[in-house]
């Protein structure tokens, strides 16, 4: 029913809402009958918010009738990822402890959506408690790539970026750990984005690694990331690790001009082992950035090879005292017919706990236990100091860094889950940007020969989103790769 | 063989603020349950803590008061261990690097002054309360309303040596606290509470026995009681070649003994790690000193200032300094009518007395310190008689009504007038002869009888002194 290129992004339907083409409610209905007709084969939504959308879109009516208190995102279908606290509405984190919990309170991004009229749709499918690069450790069955339904979206934001790629909604809000935003907009052929750390409020999300989670919008392409970041981004004094900086105006930094600008190639993440296609991909891309203007440079990152260890150490850790709530007391599942304290906290955790967010809770205990803390977290840290300081020397050279986003393109359902090693693996090049706290961004760039998206990332300085945003749109502009749609029935 | 004891102790005090150590909920101590809460005491998933400044700067107040160094950076660490009362599974506290690390108290045992020696203060938030025995047989309840209510937690070296050096240490601490008004003090209702460790060795050694840590202790009394009971048993055991087992025992005051509550193996491993939710607490130069240009005077010094201006002994000094409300009643009387040894007489033996027999405290006495000098003078300006100061005294403490308004109530002057006394005294010579004989015979003695006569029949109200000039004179 929306007319024209059907874009379907936020600028264009903004564009449309303005105008009065179509109205908040009608736009709400057909991305209701397009979920009701597509999602079922993808399994991106858990909760479909139908009355509160309405509601909220006759709201957005309302708006632009008046005229008044209109922004970009009023009357925007957007769907958040289950780790985002709605007051009201049930959230579940993707996991089965935390089935029919409905939170007292709105997270601030998420308020920060409502405020400026965007209809939340509904919460969407996860790796649970965000771990997980692939989407199949939900407890609520995995999430189909809408380009070829055999291969995962990515993770943990899969439901995201699954939802975004097929339609579902205009945009949607993930979170990123050590690549969980990243990793599956380039599974999905989409814009993903992790700010610097602190740049979004992390508060009501629900935590993973405290030292390491961001917000990241997801969209369709740089213009509607810049939008959904100017909302979202900003201090808040309920975080006290939220940077009180001034938001600038992202949309601002959307100029499709790199000269003068230099692009950094760390030798180590181009070794033996990536594959042949992504290597091709992310090197065209280099090219074609070069071609626009910009110069390239070969740094050095030597730490890379310990990022990977630290973040599976120092994640596990902080999430072990995160996830320590979830004791049945309060809110969750709780066991049945116990006869003792421990046992109504041993049998409710392993009955809600998944197979990975167990083994990583162990993992962490084990890690800061007496004995062993300065062997591993402690060690674990310092190495991440030296991994943030790879960054600062390799800044003093460039204005951003390019990279593949994942070493293989999306692999099939089932293909990693015997071994879970080969799984953390797929983050090796997404994990040093959340361990130094720097802003990274994923870009589709091309495809493989079996149609699946290839991404690449761009790292930028600290609050570097600008740089990134504009070199991501100089690429995009003189690229077609954000126009293809996958074909979902 | 000879054993001296090693003891240190644990203070745990609610700080007074307005509001709870990480989140905006009031500290109110006695609302219904569950009803000071938000999504973040409570540890709703997402919710993020954020540091409450005003319990910084009491705690930079106390680290101050008991000559600790401030440190310009201290971290909050995760306390991890499961538990009903702690929503979030972890107590944020600090570890590795308190805000205040060193410090000592002087305090006086029967053989002078001694110095105890303060290792840290830190900052840590409050656990919620645990109901059993509230209306259903099979079920506990949780109640988060103290949940996130700031603590100072103080640990002092292993310097105490007897169960009354430490309730010495402890009495001190807690005096010091209620004078910066940090803290309520009260161990009764566990605004204040403390935890010991002990252990004994053989005298002159160096080497530390095993310590057992003592908890559940709710009263001074407590504390000196269990701390005793605990060498006694330390001392039998020891005695008898055993040895003395690392374990926490909790302080059975109604059976007068310690049971066992946890050994050494079912210790906890609380896995300390920086709290990675909130920066480092920096707190600057300047920030410490003009809390320190906020410090009150302490009892300590006041005691030493109130020895020197007003000339009272020592031992009054530090009765009417114990509590400083007590020693700002007693500067408010001075600064009425400047007779500072008459008026701590007075409130030492009446005043106290009566607030003792009601338990008040002194802010709640209705006899204002302007009326107390007031009485005073009246004494002094011989308006009334010392004893007839006692009774109106008791009006005063009952009613709150000023002296001169009881004395003209009551008809209560005291009568110089000595041609009215003189009429009574000739009555009461006359009416005595008997007495009068034996006075001049040589009892006296006597004299006092007759005295007792005529304040009899003037009802107490002749001025003593012209009673008995005028009983001499006559009575040759």
């Amino acid at each position: 029913m929306t007319n024209q290129s059907d874009q379907r992004t936020i600028a264009s339907l903004h564009r449309q809402l303005i105008r009065g083409d179509v109205s908040s409610v009608e736009l709400t209905r057909d991305y209701m009958r397009r979920i009701e007709r597509i999602d079922p084969s993808l399994n991106t939504y858990l909760l479909r918010s139908t009355d509160l959308a309405l509601k909220q879109a006759e709201e957005a009516n309302r708006r632009f009738k008046k005229k008044g208190n209109v922004t970009p995102l009023t009357g925007i279908p957007i769907a958040l990822k289950d780790i985002f606290v709605t007051k009201g509405i049930p959230t579940t984190c993707g996991s089965k402890i935390l089935k029919g919990y409905v939170p007292p309170y709105n997270g601030t991004a998420v308020q920060k959506l409502i405020n400026a009229g965007a209809i939340i749709m509904g919460k969407l499918n996860m790796d649970e408690f965000a771990m997980g690069s692939s989407n199949e450790y939900s407890a609520f069955g995995p999430v189909k790539n809408p380009w070829n339904p055999d291969f995962v979206p990515g993770g943990s934001s899969g439901g995201s970026s699954a939802a975004v790629a097929a339609d579902l909604c205009v945009a949607s809000l993930g979170t990123d750990t050590g690549g969980s935003v990243r990793q599956p907009a380039s599974c999905c052929g989409i814009v993903g984005l992790k700010p610097t750390y602190g740049r979004i409020s992390r508060y009501g999300i629900i935590a993973f690694a405290s030292s390491l989670d961001q917000v990241g919008p997801m969209t369709k392409d740089v213009t509607d990331c810049a939008m959904l970041l100017n909302i979202i981004a900003g201090f808040d004094p309920s975080d006290a690790t939220s940077l009180d900086t001034p938001v600038p105006d992202y949309t601002k930094a959307l100029v499709p001009d790199v000269k003068g600008l230099t692009i950094g190639i760390p030798k180590e993440y181009f070794v033996e082992g990536i594959d042949s296609e992504v290597a091709d991909a992310v090197r065209n891309a280099s090219e074609i950035i070069k071609g626009l203007g910009a110069k390239c440079v070969e740094i050095s990152l030597p730490h890379t090879k310990y990022a990977v260890p630290t973040y599976y150490i120092i994640a596990p850790a902080e999430a072990s005292a995160n996830l320590a709530r979830y004791d049945s007391i309060r809110y969750g599942h709780r066991a049945k017919k116990c006869k003792d304290l421990s046992e109504l906290y041993e049998q409710g955790r392993t009955e809600g706990f998944g197979p990975e967010v167990t083994l990583r809770i162990i993992i962490g205990t084990y890690v800061l236990s007496s004995g062993y803390y300065d062997a591993y977290y402690l060690k674990a840290q310092k190495t991440r100091t030296l991994i943030g300081r790879d960054f600062f020397e390799a800044f003093k050279k460039c204005d951003a860094i390019i990279t593949p986003v994942m070493p293989t393109p999306p692999f099939r359902l089932g293909e990693k889950l015997a071994d879970p090693l080969k799984m953390y693996l797929s983050d090796i090049f997404t994990i040093p940007v959340n361990l130094a706290g720097l802003p990274g961004i994923s870009v589709p760039c091309g495809f493989t020969n079996s149609q699946l998206p290839i991404g690449m990332q761009l790292i930028g300085k600290p609050l570097g989103e600008e740089t990134l945003l504009r070199i991501a749109y100089t690429y995009e502009q003189a690229t077609e790769w954000h126009k293809r749609k996958p074909v979902v029935r | 063989m000879k054993y001296e004891s090693v003891i240190g102790l644990e203070v745990h005090a609610q700080l007074k603020t307005l509001s709870k150590m990480f989140c905006a909920c009031p500290t109110n101590a006695n609302a219904s349950p569950n009803t000071m809460i938000c999504p973040v005491c409570t540890g709703q998933p997402g919710t993020l803590p954020v540091i409450n400044k005003a319990a910084v700067e009491m705690a930079i107040k106390t680290g101050l008061a008991i000559h600790g160094q401030i440190q310009k950076k201290s971290v909050f660490a995760r306390k991890n261990y499961f538990y009903p009362d702690l929503p979030k599974g972890y107590q944020i506290s600090q570890h590795a690097l308190p805000i205040c690390l060193g410090g000592y108290l002087d305090i006086s045992t029967g053989e002078g002054q001694r110095r105890i020696s303060i290792t840290r203060l830190h900052l840590e938030e409050d656990a919620g309360k645990l109901l059993h025995d509230y209306g259903h047989p099979e079920k506990s309840h949780v109640d988060f309303n103290r949940c996130g209510v700031p603590l100072i937690e103080i640990v002092s070296g292993p310097d105490i040596r007897t169960p009354q050096e430490g309730g010495a240490y402890l009495r001190k601490l807690r005096n010091i606290l209620v004078y910066l008004n940090v803290c309520e003090g009260n161990l009764q209702e566990g605004n204040f509470r403390c935890d010991a460790n002990i252990s004994i060795r053989p005298v002159q050694t160096e080497k530390f026995g095993t310590r057992t840590e003592l908890k559940n202790l709710n009263s001074f009394k407590a504390v000196e009681k269990a701390l005793a009971y605990e060498i006694e048993r330390q001392t039998k055991l020891l005695n008898e070649g055993k040895e003395v087992a690392q374990e926490t025992l909790l302080w059975n005051d109604a059976a007068q003994k310690t049971l066992s509550m946890r050994t050494k193996e079912e210790a906890h491993d609380y896995r300390y790690f920086p709290d990675p939710d909130l920066l480092p607490l920096i707190v600057d130069g300047d920030w410490i000193e003009n809390v320190r240009k906020t410090l009150p005077e302490l009892a300590e010094d006041k005691a030493a200032r109130f020895v020197k201006e007003y000339g009272i002994t020592d031992y009054d000094a530090q009765v009417l300094t114990d509590e400083k409300s007590l020693a700002d009643y007693y500067e408010s009387c001075v600064k009425s009518y400047h007779e500072p040894k008459k008026i701590a007489n007075w409130i030492m033996n009446e005043l106290l007395r009566e607030l003792k027999n009601d338990d008040k405290e002194p802010s709640a006495c209705l006899i204002s310190p302007a009326n107390l000098a007031s009485l005073v003078r009246m004494i002094d300006d011989a308006t009334i008689s010392g004893k007839i100061a006692k009774e109106v005294f008791e009006e005063m403490y009952k009613t709150g009504k000023a002296p001169d308004a009881i004395v003209n109530e009551k008809g209560l002057k005291q009568v110089s007038d000595a041609s009215s006394i003189e009429a009574v005294v000739d009555q009461v010579i006359a009416g005595n002869p008997a007495q009068v004989g034996q006075y001049k015979a040589g009892k006296a003695a006597l004299l006092a009888f007759f005295v007792g006569q005529v304040m009899k029949e003037t009802k107490g109200q002749a001025n003593p002194k012209i009673v008995n000039e005028l009983l001499k004179k006559k009575l040759i």
